[in-house]
């Protein structure tokens, strides 16, 4: 070095700092990155489940009721609305993931968690949902029902 | 010990000269308590920690039987309540100092926020408790779901769902929360791990800050006592103040075993993920005020959903709890500061309403 106010000694003692401190941070990095990596969980392969055939006969389901079944690994609700016709939805609340109920006395869709309302087209009418519930089709073939999501 | 001029044995004269038992002498006996019309308030923090010892041995006795996973937690405290000798006791007990250990904090908390006993030097005390409530709601919310019952699964779902609608870091926040993408074993598992190891290790962390702090500083004398003129009245904390702590403890405890007696902790139904969620789901009684307050926020306000605009509201409140010792600079001067005192009282006062609310408003309409 050209200039002499810097002492030799400190300038070495200010690398070895340098560099005890860069391999500090790199031996944190090496231990945080496996853990950070390790806390997140896996992604387990969502249940593809495109079409479900309920083990319920069109005739047992009563106009004016609702009830729950598994669409893949989420709940699913079917309704038969006073009119007669065959609905299915996600049973899942849009508002905080409850798992609505029919409320015969309404004919709605209720969640009980937070008084959640939906009407019998799924749309959310009343209290904090923001959205409508997702809607499955119906089809009725012989004496199966048949849900699949929208094409 | 009051007179200290005791003759000690040669037992103690043997750990004198190994553990240093003089030293811990000379601190307990320098320790004193402020006199005045406030000192009552000096009761709920040691409460707090009684009830906590109480929780870490009570816990420990619950995990000799506990199974951690969905096929079985239900039923091993199922088997617990029904068939393990005073199994009903050990675990209504830990429910039942849970419920009292978050009511003595509260209270603990706003008697040291209406006192101003956070002004300096005791913002970091200040801090470290409000971590503390913090982890203690952690722990009621994480231990909730341990038995997999239908209303800890549903009000699992809601609360990491809530988690889930942070802005920005929600939906990752909610994933490593629940560990996958719903409420699952896996959460179960999860929750099992921070309930029993995560949150204990913290808690005793903090708590060894906060009592140390408390130790260096002494207790804090209420502004309002401090300005008026005159010897402030002490009393010693051993053997005077620790006696008289002793005898709150043990009403304490006789709460506890006449709650845990009479209304032993239920059960109720096992969770099934593919039954709707039960009518009248309540969260626990401290969680309710904000639970209620989420049931009125209408869907939208201002194109933004109700429940992120509550959750963010949520949030700044504690923030500003937590910041509260620099925000209020007039106590941290020594002046009056009216103000604070009133945002205490709204808090408390909003905290009441709505948890009324959460209990009287018809579930249903």
């Amino acid at each position: 070095m050209a200039e002499h106010a810097l002492e030799p000694d400190q300038s070495r003692r200010g690398f070895v700092n340098w560099f005890l401190g860069l391999s500090g941070v790199a031996f944190l990095l090496s231990a945080v990155y496996p853990l950070s990596r390790y806390l997140v969980p896996p992604r387990v392969a969502e249940s593809t489940a495109g079409t479900v055939t309920l083990p319920i006969k069109p005739a047992d389901v009563k106009a004016n009721t609702g009830q729950i079944f598994k669409f893949g690994s989420r709940p699913a609700i079917l309704v038969r609305t006073p009119a007669g016709d065959l609905k299915a939805f996600s049973a899942i609340c849009t508002h905080l993931n409850c798992t609505v109920q029919y409320r015969t006395d309404l004919t709605r869709i209720w969640c009980a968690c937070h008084n959640g309302h939906y009407d019998l087209n799924g749309k959310n009418v009343e209290g904090p949902p923001p959205r409508p519930l997702d809607a499955y089709v119906v089809n009725v073939r012989g004496n199966q029902i048949v849900v699949s999501k929208s094409a | 010990m009051a007179g200290g001029t005791e003759r000690h044995g040669s037992l103690w004269t043997w750990l004198d000269q190994r553990v240093g038992l003089k030293d811990l002498e000379k601190l307990a006996r320098k320790k004193e308590i402020p006199v005045h019309r406030h000192t009552i308030w000096y009761y709920l923090g040691g409460m707090t920690l009684f009830l906590f010892m109480v929780q870490v041995s009570t816990g420990i006795l619950l995990l000799l039987y506990y199974r951690p996973s969905a096929e079985e937690a239900f039923e091993s405290v199922q088997f617990l309540m029904g068939e393990v000798q005073f199994g009903w006791l050990i675990r209504s007990i830990h429910a039942w100092a849970a419920n009292l250990m978050i009511f003595t904090l509260f209270v603990h908390l706003f008697s040291v926020l209406l006192l101003k006993a956070y002004r300096p030097p005791r913002e970091v005390t200040w801090f470290s408790g409000v971590a503390l409530m913090g982890l203690a709601m952690g722990f009621g919310f994480t231990g909730y779901l341990l038995p997999w019952n239908e209303l800890a699964y549903f009000a699992t779902k809601v609360g990491t769902e809530i988690t889930g609608a942070v802005p920005v870091m929600g939906p990752f926040l909610g994933r490593l929360l629940r560990g996958g993408d719903d409420v699952t074993g896996a959460t179960l598992t999860r929750f099992y791990g921070i309930h029993v190891a995560i949150l204990p290790a913290a808690a005793t962390a903090l708590l060894g800050l906060h009592l140390y702090l408390v130790q260096k500083h002494g207790m804090s004398v209420p502004p309002d006592v401090e300005r008026q003129s005159g010897a402030q009245r002490r009393m010693p904390f051993v053997p005077n103040f620790l006696l008289r702590d002793l005898v709150g403890w043990l009403l304490a405890l006789a709460v506890l075993a006449a709650l845990a007696a009479y209304f032993p902790a239920e059960l109720g139904k096992k969770a099934d993920p593919f039954l709707p969620a039960p009518i009248g789901i309540k969260p626990e009684w401290y969680f309710m005020f904000m639970f209620q307050s989420l049931k009125y926020l209408p869907a939208h306000i201002l194109g933004i959903e109700g429940e992120i605009v509550g959750i963010v509201a949520f949030g700044l409140g504690g923030l500003f709890l937590l910041l509260v010792p620099f925000l209020d600079r007039r106590t941290a001067r020594g002046e009056p500061s009216p103000l604070f005192t009133w945002i205490g009282i709204a808090i408390i006062a909003y905290m009441l309403l709505f948890t009324y609310l959460g209990y009287t408003a018809s579930a249903t309409k």
